[in-house]
């Protein structure tokens, strides 16, 4: 081998002299640099001496083996592809409830719940707060009574569930529950996933309510109730995708959510929870943006470094505690309002990426999304997309086909030890909170999202259709619009409730949460309660806030 | 020598996305002008009020969640109560076309659709402030 080697960097010299006396002269590179997205420095060709000191067996292993490298499962789609999962919900519950049956008629095989910013703040329709953005963003949830007809006709136990929701997660959990119980399906027959992920909220989406220690009780209090009640469910997806929409680099991305990771891990812990219990329940949720290989390599680095974290650090022993099993989306901030059937294309790159990278799930963004919500043929080729990469390519038929990639393995590398750097440094500062208090996450990303609105305005980063190959263009047509009187509607329907239920049951729930909240026991349960009478978002989440207080950003840019 | 321009970049309403209008405050500020950010959550009236205290020529409105049909004209209209008519309001984010009408109709100067470069908006606004230094 060794002997091999030599031969072969002597032959790589040979070719780089030549490449520089006589190629590159005449015909002369586009750039002078060629970089990743990160900034990793792409060379011109790569060989088994990038790779030399790739252990396969300890840095790669086999599928569904320690340290998942190459995938969390032995034989990956072979057995089964990756759950389609479009990200959906607008206005009413009445109006996503037809969303979401149009598209598990057309294939698709899990539900993701988008809401509108009201519910995921934790106001009523009626706070003043609200108006304007009722059913804007997504589905508009006040009570129970308006999860029962979101999933109207819609079996619990026959379908898989995603819900996008942080600082309420237990309460839009608890009323999921309360639905189940209503159509005769218990707890431990419902899967699905609540995003609760509240470290990238004060990061890069800006959904919060609470101060970040109550938000990590209410996290750990779900953490431990999923795990006695809800086996099939993963109580946190810990997301990086918001980040890199807010601009990051791919390596930001994926080391500022492992870096909350350890911070949950470490809360759960903390609040006397046995690691190998909570941790199989974990998810994770990356962005696919456009630097194709890149993106593979930060998926395939993600696993290896969360494993091991998990078995070193955290000395986790259920193999299900060291899987690092995720959810992906194209990246929205690359699509254009400017050609935007081009959108198509940049779409079906990035799920590629996300496939060859090893996602348990995706979502595939539709064409018109810089203009508008997705309209239902934008959102119908979206997932064709996605049907077309897992039934007509045949990238599906060998696991990690692109692991032994020279370049692969070698950017595979790069990002987790660039990755780790960044790790390093979080916990250097005292972790991810203490380092989100002091604006560290969030200034690196702005740094490089005015980098990357630079490289654009100067041409250096190619924008089709943005700035070249631009085309005189007319207004696009047949856009989606909420229309503005479900936004009244929903506030009568809030209104009537309001009137039709049963008060004292509601101010009892209340008292009882307030008790809990003050205290120290798990609030799942009295949360539960007050759903199940009809108590609204709004004054679950209002109790909350009496008790905990609103957590206030520092305006840093 | 001109005075800097003073803008103040807001989020009204309750939308998170704030990378355009963090981006666009670098920008604005890198060119030389005194730019005020407010920061997430803003209502109408906390912008209006913070605009006054601040003694801004513009603000520059982001939004992404489409409550910009709501949300601009409002605070158009809290400008006029409080009898400010030259303070330059422009508005940003994904805006459809066919909003941007009624958005000017309520006195909204501008609006900068995604895929806006950021030289675009200050040569706006140096135009109509009168002003012609600044920009780097």
């Amino acid at each position: 081998m060794e002997q091999k080697n030599r031969e072969l960097a002597a032959a790589k010299e040979q070719w780089e002299e030549n490449l520089k006396e006589k190629v590159l002269p005449r015909f002369p590179e586009r750039k002078e640099r060629f970089l990743t997205h990160s900034e990793i420095p792409v060379e011109t060709v790569y060989t088994p001496l990038d790779i030399e000191s790739t252990d396969y067996l300890e840095d790669l292993g086999m599928p569904g083996e320690y340290p998942y490298t190459r995938g969390v499962q032995p034989t990956m789609y072979r057995g089964r592809t990756w759950t389609m999962r479009q990200y959906a919900g607008f206005g009413t519950a009445e109006e996503t409830n037809r969303r979401f049956k149009y598209l598990l008629d057309r294939g698709q095989m899990g539900l993701s719940v988008a809401f509108d910013l009201p519910t995921q703040i934790g106001y009523d329709s009626d706070h003043p707060l609200a108006f304007g953005e009722v059913g804007k963003v997504g589905v508009a949830i006040d009570s129970l009574r308006d999860m029962e007809t979101l999933f109207e006709g819609i079996p619990l136990d026959k379908v898989s569930t995603s819900m996008t929701i942080n600082s309420p997660a237990a309460v839009l959990l608890a009323m999921y529950i309360a639905v189940g119980e209503k159509q005769g399906v218990s707890p431990e027959q419902l899967s699905g996933t609540i995003q609760n992920d509240i470290l990238k909220e004060y990061i890069a989406r800006g959904t919060y309510i609470y101060p970040p220690e109550p938000s990590m009780r209410l996290i750990t209090d779900t953490f431990e109730y999923c795990s006695t009640n809800l086996p099939n469910w993963n109580s946190i997806s810990i997301s990086g995708y918001h980040i890199r929409e807010a601009g990051s680099t791919a390596v930001q991305e994926m080391a500022f959510t492992i870096a909350n990771g350890i911070a949950y891990v470490e809360a759960a812990i903390k609040a006397g929870l046995n690691i190998d219990e909570f941790a199989p329940r974990l998810s994770f949720f990356f962005n696919a943006h456009l630097n194709f290989f890149e993106e593979v390599a930060k998926f395939r680095a993600a696993r290896r470094i969360w494993a091991r974290i998990m078995k070193e650090r955290f000395g986790a022993k259920n193999p299900k505690s060291l899987m690092l099993r995720f959810h992906t989306q194209t990246a929205g901030c690359t699509l254009t309002a400017q050609q935007p059937d081009v959108n198509i294309i940049r779409v079906a790159y990035q799920a590629l990426s996300a496939v060859l990278g090893g996602t348990q799930s995706l979502h595939t963004n539709s064409r018109d999304e810089a203009l508008a919500l997705p309209s239902e043929d934008s959102v119908l080729i979206a997932l064709r997309t996605q049907q077309v990469v897992a039934y007509e390519t045949g990238v599906t038929d060998t696991v990690d086909p692109l692991g032994g990639s020279y370049f692969i393995e070698d950017l595979t590398n790069r990002v987790e030890k660039a990755a780790m750097e960044y790790i390093n440094r979080i916990e250097a500062m005292g972790g991810a909170v203490r380092a989100i208090e002091e604006g560290f996450q969030q200034m690196e990303i702005q740094d490089s999202a005015y980098k990357y609105q630079l490289e654009i305005e100067s041409g250096e980063r190619v924008v089709i259709g943005v700035n070249k190959f631009q085309i005189e263009e007319k207004p696009p047509q047949n856009l989606l619009r909420v229309d503005p009187v479900l936004e009244e509607n929903q506030r009568q329907k809030l209104n009537q409730l309001k009137q039709e239920r049963d008060h004292q049951a509601v101010s009892g729930s209340l008292a009882r949460l307030k008790e809990a909240a003050r205290g120290s026991g798990n609030m799942v349960p009295p949360i539960l309660d007050a759903v199940r009478v009809y108590a609204t978002l709004g004054e679950i989440c209002d109790v909350l806030r009496d008790v905990f207080g609103e957590y206030q950003q520092k305006a840093i840019f | 020598m001109t005075n800097p321009v003073r803008i103040l970049v807001a989020k009204p309403g309750l939308d998170g996305h704030d990378r355009g209008a963090k981006v666009i405050a670098q920008g604005f500020r890198n060119a030389g002008m005194e730019v005020i950010y407010t920061g997430l959550r803003q209502t109408p009236e906390q912008i209006v009020q913070t605009a006054i205290q601040e003694d801004v020529q513009v603000i520059a409105l982001s939004c992404l969640s489409g409550a910009h049909s709501y949300l601009f004209p409002k605070v158009m209209e809290l400008l006029k109560n409080e009898g400010i008519d030259d303070i330059i309001v422009l508005g940003g984010g994904v805006i459809p076309e066919e909003d941007i009408k009624d958005l000017k109709d309520a006195g909204i100067r501008e609006v900068f659709t995604s895929g806006t470069p950021i030289k675009a908006m200050l040569d706006f606004i140096n135009e109509n402030t009168g002003t012609t230094g600044g920009v780097s």
